[in-house]
């Protein structure tokens, strides 16, 4: 019969304490950041409600609520998302479906992986220099949306490349042996057997480019603007517009005796926003997993 | 015959015309990489080739730009802050998040597995700036309260901060490199009568431990970059930290905090689109070490 000698058992007692040890790491990182959260949430009840997303932020933004940067936002992110979603798509389909491995495809790879490295704060002094100042279009809403949506290319690339990998090169053979061209192969066979992934890559997108501040803070984000309360369309393309993750910079490091639940409840809203889309493209992600037909 | 010659013909240049366009897009990412470089040199350009010193920046800890008698951009209390910063965030982020790529990937199972890892993408998510009001309030509080610091923002804030935002890119390519070791070298060492933490310790760490390095890595090149959390976490102090608990300024704090004032194409206004550079330039090898330390693996 098998015993077990002192030195399995102490093999065992090792093992054991570097699993426990591993596991506490783990749980030391993601607890902490729970009771976080719950501590944000539960700083920011008492001014949470539909009229503080609905108000202007009023009285120097030391009352009132988040209409005006909450609109600022959505603007930002719908007008980067509908410039960087073509372009990232494309991309992808180059890198996927037309490029063979070669150093071309090296160095778009490299780019890809150094655009999504650059600061932040690097792709603001580029919106700058380039959309705000080069192409003259100025501090606006369309040269914000143009630097995020490049800061977010990156996102939209490596989420569709993923998306059009899970194709089986099956069906395209299909395809091209019917005689369809290689667009066509795409267009009616890849991108309609792709697009729930690529709609992942998108929502990240969303929720990348929802919460960042320092690539907005000097392309067209403002302090402060007050707009008509209720008007979805009260912001212009060349207008400068407020936006969450910078009104939150502002009402906690630059406005002097703000009440303490306006910066927590900015804060709740914009990290509700950011987690919601993204469990939405986790969701949706977790749906084709386990619908996939092949 | 010639109707359908013409409608093939059509639909060829229509063809040719998508493919060049999604070969435009295709090579798009390289033109935004030199274009951030081009322009942000560009903004530059003109104050680093006529009167810039190039030692009193990197040697110098005098950063007055705004001097009515000595203006001076020295820019070494900026760049030792930054390193600071991040050597902290490293020391805190290495470990722990290793540590949790290895339970991860090793030592959980796999139902546990999946809802670690859409938490770990869930923190990976939270904006720096949300990050950056956490240090100024909750941290904050906490620090003073733990370590009777003085008043104020302080390294450790910062680094903290940095580690939290770091560890999830650390866990999820440290978990990546892990799972790429064949399944054949774990039955191997655990036939050979391995215990679980023998053959993570000395079979996998060895064989992924390229993708490991490279993980920890894009840790450095995001806590370098970070802007937001440090503007707001780290206090405003620009010299050279004595110790965790003092405050300092990064480079890119200090770009985001002054280029609002600067005038735009003073000399001021390009020092700090020199420092952007120097950010582009210290992001940029990093990405790159990282970039071929992994393709050193996936060659092998």
């Amino acid at each position: 019969m098998f015993t077990s000698t002192k030195n399995t058992q102490r093999k065992k007692r090792q093992e054991l304490i570097a699993k426990y040890l591993l596991m506490t790491m783990t749980l030391l990182i993601i607890l902490p950041l729970i009771l976080i959260i719950f501590y944000l949430i539960y700083q920011a009840s008492p001014i949470l409600s539909v009229d503080f997303l609905l108000k202007n932020p009023i009285r120097g933004m030391r009352d009132g609520g988040i209409w005006a940067p909450l609109l600022g936002t959505i603007y930002l992110v719908l007008i980067s998302l509908l410039i960087a979603t073509p372009i990232g798509v494309f991309a992808a389909v180059y890198l996927n479906e037309y490029a063979r491995e070669s150093w071309l495809t090296r160095v778009i790879n490299l780019a890809v992986v150094n655009l999504a490295g650059v600061p932040s704060i690097v792709h603001a002094l580029f919106g700058l220099g380039a959309f705000v100042l080069f192409a003259g279009i100025g501090r606006s809403i369309l040269a914000a949306s143009l630097t995020l949506a490049i800061m977010t290319l990156p996102v939209i690339i490596a989420s569709t490349k993923e998306a059009l990998a899970a194709v089986p090169v099956a069906f395209r053979q299909a395809c091209w042996n019917v005689g369809a061209t290689r667009w066509q192969t795409i267009r009616e066979v890849v991108l309609p057997n792709s697009i729930s992934g690529i709609l992942t890559g998108v929502i990240l997108q969303v929720s990348r480019a929802a919460g960042e501040t320092a690539p907005i803070m000097f392309t067209g984000a403002v302090f402060y603007k007050a707009i008509q309360e209720g008007d979805l369309l009260a912001y212009g393309l060349l207008d400068q517009c407020m936006a969450l993750s910078m009104h939150l910079f502002t009402i906690s490091t630059q406005v002097p005796d703000v009440p303490v639940a306006l910066p927590y409840g900015t804060a709740v809203v914009l990290l509700g926003v950011v987690l919601l889309v993204n469990a939405l493209a986790i969701v949706l992600r977790f749906k084709i997993r386990s619908r996939k037909k092949w | 015959m010639r109707l359908r010659e013409l409608v093939n013909s059509k639909e060829l240049l229509k063809e040719w015309m998508i493919e060049k366009l999604i070969w435009i897009c295709g090579i798009s990412a390289i033109f935004f990489v030199f274009g951030i470089f081009f322009f942000v040199f560009r903004e530059g350009a003109d104050y680093l080739l006529r009167g810039f010193k190039v030692t009193e920046f990197f040697t110098s800890i005098e950063w007055y730009p705004t001097s009515r008698t000595q203006v001076r951009y020295g820019a070494l209390a900026l760049i030792t802050g930054t390193f600071s910063v991040t050597l902290l965030a490293m020391f805190i982020a290495v470990p722990f998040g290793l540590g949790a790529a290895v339970f991860i990937s090793e030592f959980c199972p796999p139902r546990l597995r999946e809802s670690l890892k859409v938490i770990i993408e869930l923190l990976a998510a939270i904006p720096s700036v949300v990050w950056g009001f956490i240090g100024l309030t909750i941290m904050n509080s906490l620090i003073l309260n733990l370590f009777s610091a003085p008043i104020g923002l302080n390294v450790l804030n910062g680094g903290i901060i940095l580690a939290l935002m770091s560890v999830p890119i650390i866990v999820s390519i440290g978990e990546d490199a892990l799972k790429a070791v064949p399944d054949s070298y774990r039955e191997a060492s655990l036939a050979l009568g391995c215990t679980r933490w023998q053959m993570i310790f000395r079979v996998l760490v060895p064989a992924a431990r390229n993708g490991l390095l490279a993980a920890v890595l894009l840790g450095v090149g995001r806590a370098v970059g970070e802007t937001m959390a440090v503007l707001m976490a780290t206090g405003h102090s620009i010299r050279i930290p004595g110790g965790v608990l003092e405050p300092v300024r990064t480079l890119t704090a200090t770009i985001a905090a002054e280029l609002g004032e600067a005038p735009v194409h003073s000399d001021h206004y390009q020092v700090l689109f020199i420092i952007g550079i120097l950010l582009f330039s210290i992001t940029f090898v990093v990405n790159l070490t990282a970039d071929l330390v992994v393709r050193g693996i996936r060659r092998k």
